[in-house]
């Protein structure tokens, strides 16, 4: 804030030029500190409303409208009697199930179009490009209908099945994260590989050996990435899974607001509290890989 | 040319084989095999036995091929596409061309499954008691939450579900009321709770138990829960003739080519399979006018709320980033951290989290900025318009001041600095160096946003679930957009079905977004070559 400086001076002249640049001061960056409490303000009086919403003893929408009145923690005691935990249990073997399977498709293709030159190669590549911007969640009806007659085959695969629900995930991974990761692999010097090949070893150990140490970065946020949108997907979750034991967050939380808005407030408050709180640490400390991942391509899901 | 093999290795040998090099790593992949070949035999058996032999050729082609990727020595890049691609292939392209297919049936309520399963369903549909039927004592018992009859005939014990038909035990006892007593791997309910329990009560009257696995026996029903008689159906099947005739009546029902069992005089039975029918859902939902109206003003709204989502989210966050990417502004790690805090915050419990915060009576929003007034945010049309596009800016600015930020500290100061020295002001400099030079950048990431927010299912249902209703012959709301119509119509969620007219709309959608990717494709080609 150097132009800010008091100038010690007693002449008339010092003071009006001291003046001019404290305006000079306001017009081009002063004015930018109050704006920036009213985007806070914006940005953030939501969730401080549902923090507090959370504490609120009485848990209904009626009585959250003054902000921290009170400090009770009874929503959150309440979340034992509740699914919720299970619902956090379901989300998670979701979530990481297919953000794990994602990451070891996604980098096992990017790898393979990134090293071998094979007949089919650009075609592979072009008609990913092309899937991709198709999305699975509008072909929902006959994702349904798939599992209904899959069920009949293999219970295990058929509606109201976590793992059905994986593998869906699952179908999607290569289309979006290939390029994502084809890009970062051909950034890593093939010189490396070669040279490992040279001194014995195989295609299975300079994958998992030599590249994948290199890649690690992208394979975290391809894995993010895939994870929340597995965290946040409603859709498809509430097509497959039918039963409340087997849901996930976004189709249990639904659930308790569509229904119940006023009385089921304060368990919402807490438990959206409870399951954004880790996401939200992750989100802001991996902060600027994720924007490197969703500025190559993908969009929040 | 990138895979010379190892001289330490003989010629011809695969690594995959040779014990020498990867010992480890071969036993892996034998047991990962052997994993997989047991995985698919066992759902080819079952599928053999469910008769679906869709599933049976696909599984036994996967397993074959899985098999001769890994077996043998060519085809390397293939073993690191497999599984990516076999998921892609059954979980998406599959998918697609199958709502391509259901878009040209007429499945949905009415005309479910097979013909032999329509024939099944009406017979069990049209059961009545059978005149002079023999009445048994019963039990209720129950296995694994099912329900069940445990029937007494002279001393024998027989017992089926819903889904098992009746079959003999032995080792029940039936005692002095004439009824079973106990039935080896059933619970016996007993009478008293049957009668004093409404619930179960309402159970037990509309269970029943096929008599034999054939539906043409008919079944056993109980009226209440004491004494059972065999029920079957006034239908017949003659498969020779391909009819169904009804025994009371005398009238026999031919199958139409619409996928409906038919009279001669016109009366249809209720149940029927699917049959193709052409382009019919797409003309209907573009001629009906019970459709086309609501579709017509949700596909508007569907194209308004994307474009506005993104241009209102693209200009806010562009605002932003261009005010704070001034190093003279202190704390701006900390700022940026706050602004995007809506961003990692969950969309789904975001946008239930702004449905408690505009409700009219109870909402914060409504008591705190507008003094108690009761403002019906997400019950009028307009209003919940208005808000769905308030909150989608509230959890999506914060992306685009992220890509922004990163956009304006990636531009070349150079330009910049010769534009202000040739004397340009700052509006100047901005629309005519950085907004171009940024929408290069951006652009994609513009139509990445416009697709996604195209299908933004989320945000709608769990703000308004597509409502307030249009009324009018539609179970469609004012808010709902193309894929949120879709659902309502598929009636996944309960209702009628429709899945043929709802992957009709679903391939609509497909085209649309194919057509804006190929456009998106080659304007940002055309950007990138002014630049």
């Amino acid at each position: 804030m150097s132009t800010t400086t008091e100038l010690v001076t007693t002449s008339g002249v010092g003071r009006t030029r001291a003046r001019a640049r404290r305006g000079r001061w306001w017009a081009e960056v002063g004015w930018k500190y109050p704006v920036a409490i009213l985007i806070l303000c914006y940005a953030m009086f939501p969730l401080l409303f549902i923090v507090s919403a959370s504490l609120d003893a009485r848990g209904s929408l009626a009585s959250s409208s003054q902000l921290f009145r009170s400090f009770d923690l009874g929503s959150y005691e309440a979340l034992a009697g509740t699914h919720f935990w299970t619902w956090m249990g379901n989300t998670l073997y979701v979530g990481i199930a297919s953000s794990l399977g994602a990451v070891i498709m996604g980098a096992a293709a990017a790898y393979a179009f990134s090293r071998f030159r094979f007949t089919g190669r650009r075609v592979g590549l072009t008609s990913l490009l092309v899937i991709q911007m198709f999305p699975q969640t509008v072909a929902f009806v006959a994702v349904f209908l798939m599992l209904l007659a899959l069920g009949e085959v293999v219970p295990a695969l058929g509606i109201n099945s976590r793992i059905a629900l994986i593998c869906i995930y699952l179908g999607g991974a290569l289309g979006a994260n290939t390029f994502l990761m084809y890009g970062f692999f051909n950034s890593i010097p093939q010189d490396l590989d070669e040279s490992a090949k040279i001194d014995g070893a195989t295609h299975a150990q300079v994958f998992w050996r030599i590249i994948m140490p290199l890649v690690t970065p992208i394979l975290a946020v391809v894995g993010l990435l895939a994870f929340i949108s597995a965290f946040g997907d409603f859709i498809l979750a509430k097509i497959v899974l039918t039963s409340e034991p087997n849901w996930t967050l976004a189709v249990g939380m639904y659930q308790w607001v569509s229904n119940q808005l006023t009385s089921r407030w304060g368990l919402f408050a807490a438990g959206a509290v409870v399951a954004s709180f880790p996401v939200l640490v992750l989100f802001l400390s991996l902060q600027r890989y994720i924007v490197g991942g969703l500025t190559a391509g993908s969009v929040k899901g | 040319m990138t895979v010379p093999l190892s001289p330490s290795r003989p010629r011809g040998v695969s690594h995959a084989r040779s014990w020498g090099t990867g010992g480890a790593g071969f036993l892996v992949k034998l047991a990962l095999m052997a994993l997989v070949n047991a995985l698919g035999i066992s759902i080819a058996l079952s599928a053999w036995a469910a008769e679906s032999w869709l599933i049976l050729i696909a599984t036994v082609a996967l397993t074959i091929s899985a098999d001769i990727v890994y077996f043998s020595r060519r085809a390397v890049p293939m073993k690191y596409l497999f599984p990516g691609l076999s998921f892609l292939l059954i979980f998406q392209i599959f998918v697609f061309a199958y709502t391509g297919y259901v878009a040209f049936t007429n499945y949905g309520t009415g005309h479910a499954g097979s013909m032999d399963q329509a024939v099944d369903a009406a017979l069990i549909h049209d059961e009545r008691r059978v005149e002079g039927a023999e009445s048994y004592p019963i039990a209720i018992v129950e296995r694994d939450g099912e329900l069940g009859f445990a029937i007494a005939d002279g001393t024998e014990v027989r017992v089926g579900t819903a889904d098992e038909p009746l079959a003999r035990v032995s080792g029940a006892t039936i005692g002095a009321g004439g009824s079973p007593d106990t039935v080896p791997g059933y619970q016996v309910i007993p009478r008293a709770e049957v009668l004093t329990d409404a619930a179960l009560q309402r159970e037990v009257v509309s269970l029943r138990v096929p008599v034999s696995g054939d539906a043409e026996d008919g079944s056993m029903r109980t009226r209440e829960g004491s004494t059972a008689t065999v029920y079957s159906s006034t239908l017949t099947w003659d498969d020779a003739a391909q009819t169904l005739t009804d025994s009371s009546t005398g009238t026999v029902y031919e199958p139409s080519d619409r996928g409906k069992f038919r009279s001669a005089d016109g009366q249809e039975l209720a149940t029927g399979w699917y049959v193709g029918v052409g382009f019919e859902n797409f003309i209907r939902a573009a001629t009906d006018p019970d459709l086309r109206g609501p579709l017509t003003q949700v596909t508007v709204w569907t194209f308004a709320f994307a474009i506005l989502s993104v241009v209102t989210a693209f200009g806010l966050g562009l605002l932003f980033a261009l005010i704070y990417n001034d190093e003279r502004v202190r704390g701006r790690a900390v700022l940026r951290t706050l602004f995007i805090l809506p961003y990692a915050f969950p969309a789904f419990m975001s946008a239930l989290l702004w449905r408690g915060m505009l409700n009219s009576e109870f909402g914060v929003i409504n008591d705190l900025f507008f003094f108690g007034a009761n403002i019906n945010w997400l019950g009028d049309p307009w209003l919940a318009k208005i808000a769905i596009l308030w909150v989608n800016l509230w959890l999506s600015y914060p992306y685009w001041f992220l890509v922004c930020t990163g956009a304006l500290q990636a531009l070349p100061r150079d330009t910049l600095e010769a534009a202000t020295i040739d004397g340009a002001g700052r509006w100047r400099s901005f629309s005519s160096i950085i907004l171009p030079q940024l929408l290069v950048a951006t652009a994609p990431l513009a139509i990445a946003s416009f697709a996604f927010n195209f299908n933004n299912f989320t945000i709608i249902f769990m703000l308004t679930e597509g409502g307030p209703a249009m009324g009018s012959g539609t179970n469609l709301g004012t808010t709902d957009i193309l894929i949120s119509a879709i659902y309502r119509i598929s009636g996944i969620q309960g209702g009628s079905a429709d899945y043929g007219l709802a992957s009709a709309l679903s391939i609509i959608v497909f085209i649309v977004i194919g057509i804006i990717s190929a456009i998106a494709l080659r304007q940002t080609r055309k950007l990138e070559e002014i630049s």
